[in-house]
């Protein structure tokens, strides 16, 4: 037994054989870690004169924290917005299903829905931990209704509020209810609907990160939503207006010299080889690296196997690529070459966007 | 007293470091007997670290039972600092083996009580039983651990106020800002050295030629103290031949012919991996 039993009787482990990225360097250490949390080897030596109770062989691998995936729709069939009943068993089974691809949290997405639907719903997905039974939920990640009907992309028009708050927060209080709220860390918005902005500063204020999508906003409205709080850009280039050198819009956000001092702006990506160009994804890694997160967007087709699946009313087919016919690659609508969201999971992209925007492993 | 001269530094650092195996597994050390060995600091013992770091990782070395006691620390600087030898101790050797932080002795330049703390350090020296062998380096000007130039030699662990030539040398570790270098460090006596049971002394590269030179050939004197263990029974030098330009033909030819007695004292023990190879050929 190690002699540390004055601080803590919690077994130590000893990582060894492993590449750290530290100090902007992969570099060649081990890592302790004592109930979840990583030690100060040296701290452990000379003041508590303890030592790991158990060394773990890396095998010369890199040991990374976990991926965040804050943009999830749902997988292995379940989907976080439709499903209420079978809500619970989804969530588990995608956490655990996502831990085996090195994501240890996500923020389960919730998209434009009835209103009826959201009590249902939010209140069920609850925060949790994490763990061996799968990865830990940040928080519900609520995509809409307030976005504009012209930018919906998937999202029923039927259930976009476009109206945006004329009564204020009050009004995003209503749809989300209270219970609801409490939920939600991410919350995707429009920043031209009325009152905007008054929203996103109320939601700032309760830590609520407001991200700017599905959106027709020009670049000054953006400023506008990013000035009173909004931090985030919802898959950049999907569901915004496209580039144009006199008016950037949204994606104008990425070089804009109006953010406030010492805030940041990023933005999620898909990086799952089909949604964004290459060539996009390199001119958003080169203009602003730094707030560049990758998310997979994924929809309830994720996790399942290559061939035809009955998702929500729907027929669609997982498509794999021509040289690997085992590996899901797109989900289209069957018969069609309709995309209907990404199938691939954050690890994945990952691996594309490294190869995509030949960015080093020390800058992924 | 011996003299072992190899050919370059990289044969040094091997030579010493099995021997420090070789005499550790002749110990056989265990629970109720334990192997204490005195350690540098510096850019001379890097090699032999390496090396018995290696030896550790081919499972032909532990130091499960070995108790350390370094020679000195700078007082006043930070335990983390990049120039600190407990960083040193523990980027260098401590992290890479299986010793047992209790068994790890190093004096706190950061205590309230300095003298205490050089005190406290003589008494676990005696608790341990004294030291099996003690391993140095030598400074240019002869110095071992921070006992410079007119130290008592028969002196004890105490606090030291470096030479302002030493603080002068030491700036390029501190950005070259002589202000930032500690003028303070606790450090074993040359007397603390004398009575372990057997001193290594390990010294190498051209600059240090006079220092051996003035070690070995000339008489004990507290302006050169590394040359007090003329008058220890058991001594070993080990140089490599840059280190040996100032000394006599004659001194290197005798100690040189007396390498094939002293390259038994390295040959690898029954149970080392180095052994078992040899056997396979």
């Amino acid at each position: 037994m190690p002699s540390n039993e004055s601080v803590s009787q919690s077994r130590i482990l000893q990582f060894h054989n492993c590449y750290l990225l530290f100090g902007h360097n992969l570099i060649k250490e081990d890592l302790w870690v004592r109930e979840g949390k990583i030690l100060n080897p040296r701290k452990l030596f000379w003041d508590e004169k303890g030592y790991a109770d158990v060394k773990i062989n890396c095998n010369g691998m890199i040991l990374s924290p976990g991926l965040i995936d804050v943009q999830i729709n749902g997988g292995l069939g379940y989907d976080f917005s439709s499903e209420h009943e079978k809500l619970e068993k989804g969530l588990s089974e995608i956490a655990k299903y996502l831990l085996t691809h090195g994501i240890t949290s996500f923020c389960p997405t919730v998209i434009s829905s009835e209103k009826l639907f959201y009590p249902k719903i939010l209140p069920k997905i609850k925060k949790t931990k994490g763990g061996k039974e799968g990865a830990g939920i940040l928080g519900i990640h609520a995509e809409g209704p307030f976005i504009n009907v012209q930018k919906r992309g998937a999202h029923l028009a039927d259930h976009i509020i476009s109206a945006g708050f004329p009564g204020g927060f009050q009004d995003a209080l209503d749809v989300y209810t209270k219970d609801g709220f409490e939920n939600i860390v991410i919350c995707t918005l429009a920043p031209e609907l009325e009152n905007a902005s008054t929203v996103v500063k109320e939601m700032t204020q309760r830590n609520i990160r407001v991200s700017v999508g599905h959106s027709m906003a020009n670049l000054s409205q953006a400023e506008e939503a990013v000035k009173h709080g909004a931090t985030f850009i919802t898959h950049l280039f999907n569901a915004m207006l496209p580039f144009h050198h006199r008016d950037p819009g949204i994606v104008g956000l990425l070089t804009s010299d109006q953010i406030p001092k010492g805030q940041q702006i990023y933005y999620g990506i898909i990086a799952d080889g089909i949604h964004t160009n290459p060539a996009a994804l390199r001119i958003a890694h080169r203009a602003h690296p730094k707030g560049l997160v990758l998310i997979s967007d994924a929809i309830a087709a994720m996790g399942l196997p290559v061939g035809q699946h009955h998702l929500s009313d729907q027929l669609i087919e997982v498509c794999s690529v021509d040289d690997n016919p085992d590996v899901p690659y797109k989900a289209t609508i069957a018969g069609t070459q309709t995309l209907c969201g990404s199938v691939g999971v954050l690890d994945a992209c990952v691996r594309h966007f490294k190869e995509a925007s030949g960015c080093s492993k020390v800058k992924l | 007293m011996r003299l072992v001269i190899l050919d370059s530094y990289c044969d040094a650092s091997t030579w010493a470091a099995k021997y420090v195996r070789n005499r550790i597994l002749s110990f056989n050390p265990g629970p109720e007997k334990y192997f204490t060995l005195g350690l540098p600091t510096g850019s001379t013992p890097l090699g032999m670290y390496k090396k018995l770091i290696e030896f550790y990782k081919g499972g032909d070395l532990s130091f499960k039972y070995v108790k350390t006691f370094n020679m000195d620390e700078y007082v006043g600087l930070p335990r983390d600092h990049a120039e600190s030898y407990h960083t040193y101790m523990w980027d260098n050797f401590f992290k890479h083996i299986d010793i047992i932080p209790e068994n790890v002795n190093l004096l706190d330049g950061n205590a309230d009580d300095l003298v205490a703390e050089c005190d406290s350090f003589e008494d676990r020296i005696a608790a341990a039983g004294g030291i099996e062998l003690f391993i140095g380096g030598i400074g240019p000007d002869g110095h071992i651990a921070f006992n410079e130039p007119g130290s008592s030699l028969v002196s004890k662990t105490r606090v030291k106020t470096l030479a302002q030539d030493t603080i002068e040398a030491n700036a390029r570790f501190f950005n070259g800002d002589i202000s930032k270098v500690p003028t303070m460090a606790l450090t074993v006596g040359v007397k603390t050295v004398m009575d372990a049971r057997e001193v290594m002394i390990i010294i190498t590269g051209a600059h240090k030629a006079f220092a051996l030179y003035k070690a070995i050939e000339e008489g004990v004197s507290h302006m050169w103290t590394v040359s007090a263990f003329q008058q220890h029974p058991k001594t070993i030098f080990i140089a490599d031949e840059d280190a040996t330009l100032e000394l006599r033909v004659k001194t290197v030819k005798y100690f040189k012919g007396l390498m094939h007695v002293h390259n038994k004292l390295v040959e690898p023990l029954e149970s080392t991996q180095e052994k078992k190879k040899q056997k396979m050929n």
